[in-house]
């Protein structure tokens, strides 16, 4: 458990919706993509109020960014467009920031100047797919 | 800003011929008429497009250029000037008439305008040859929460001596939803 994993992303539109999720590592229990969807949109909820719960009210909040617990980290970055990415790692995973912004240019690139793409829809794209798998997936002999 | 703009320009690996571009806007702008014969509905259509160029635009940009902010509406001037018209189309655009919720944009030389010479009809009608900015900007400003209303004054096509883009602040999207509305 002390190699830094990535074991899964989720990309989440606007309204809070599941359009996009890929599991990196076999470690995390199997969920169909009903519960996915229910604790994506859970997620969302909890944002929205996590930001509303500021006790600062001379910045805007931007709600959680990072959720720790003893088994698992989970990252989230909200684009200024309001979609969020969210990752979850392995506890303490040194560089899950910087991995969301690198998946971030990745999402531009590959979904946004994809004709074919409408936004705020699921996303089913196999260049995204192919581009993740290069720099989130760990190789096989180092696990 | 400026050289920020200049920075990204260099930096970005994917660029394609100017002239294969120019030559494909060109066509396009004319299928379109060819389509509609009508140059007005050619402009709305050109809009519609950089509207929707402009909201898939905007992630990119956003994607790398995460370290320029804007807090408010008069701050995106100098951004869009200096980074995004620099950074996308490699053209040098000044901010001129800076008034309360409103800018112009001049662009010395819009770089869609080469090799183009309209024919008189369509000046007295007024095509807006490069409408698809103007939708844009609007598209992307959208998503970043802001209504606006882009439009061209002048046009060096039209005979003008500058291209000149007007974008004024309709208002701000609300973020969120209000919480009260069961």
């Amino acid at each position: 458990m002390s190699f830094p994993l990535v074991h899964s992303l989720w990309i989440l539109n606007k309204a809070g919706g599941l359009v996009y999720s890929r599991s990196f590592s076999d470690q995390l229990p199997n969920l169909n993509s009903n519960e996915q969807l229910v604790l994506a949109g859970t997620l969302h909820g909890v944002h929205a109020i996590c930001s509303r719960l500021s006790p600062v009210t001379s910045t805007k909040c931007s709600g959680i960014q990072v959720l720790e617990s003893d088994s698992f980290d989970l990252t989230i970055f909200l684009t200024r467009t309001g979609t969020k990415f969210v990752l979850i790692t392995t506890p303490g995973h040194p560089a899950s920031q910087a991995l969301l912004n690198r998946v971030y240019e990745v999402y531009a690139d590959t979904v946004m100047k994809n004709p074919f793409h409408i936004p705020e829809m699921p996303i089913r794209n196999e260049m995204l797919d192919t581009t993740l798998d290069g720099f989130l997936r760990t190789p096989d002999f180092m696990t | 800003m400026k050289q920020y703009g200049e920075e990204q320009w260099k930096a970005k690996p994917d660029k394609i011929n100017a002239e294969l571009f120019v030559m494909t806007y060109g066509a396009l702008v004319m299928q379109l008429y060819q389509d509609y014969e009508d140059y007005s509905a050619v402009n709305n259509e050109l809009d519609k497009l950089g509207y929707n160029i402009g909201i898939r635009l905007i992630e990119e940009f956003l994607a790398k250029n995460g370290a320029v902010k804007c807090r408010n509406f008069m701050e995106t001037a100098h951004v869009i000037a200096l980074v995004g018209f620099r950074t996308f189309l490699n053209t040098g655009v000044s901010v001129g008439n800076v008034s309360n919720n409103e800018y112009t944009l001049v662009m010395e030389s819009n770089p869609l305008n080469q090799f183009v010479v309209l024919p008189d009809t369509a000046i007295q009608q007024g095509l807006l040859y490069s409408n698809v900015l103007a939708g844009c900007i609007r598209g992307a400003l959208e998503m970043v929460n802001m209504h606006t209303q882009v439009s061209f004054i002048e046009d060096e096509l039209m005979g003008h001596e500058h291209t000149v883009l007007s974008v004024k602040l309709i208002n701000y999207i609300p973020e969120q939803v209000p919480l009260d509305d069961d």
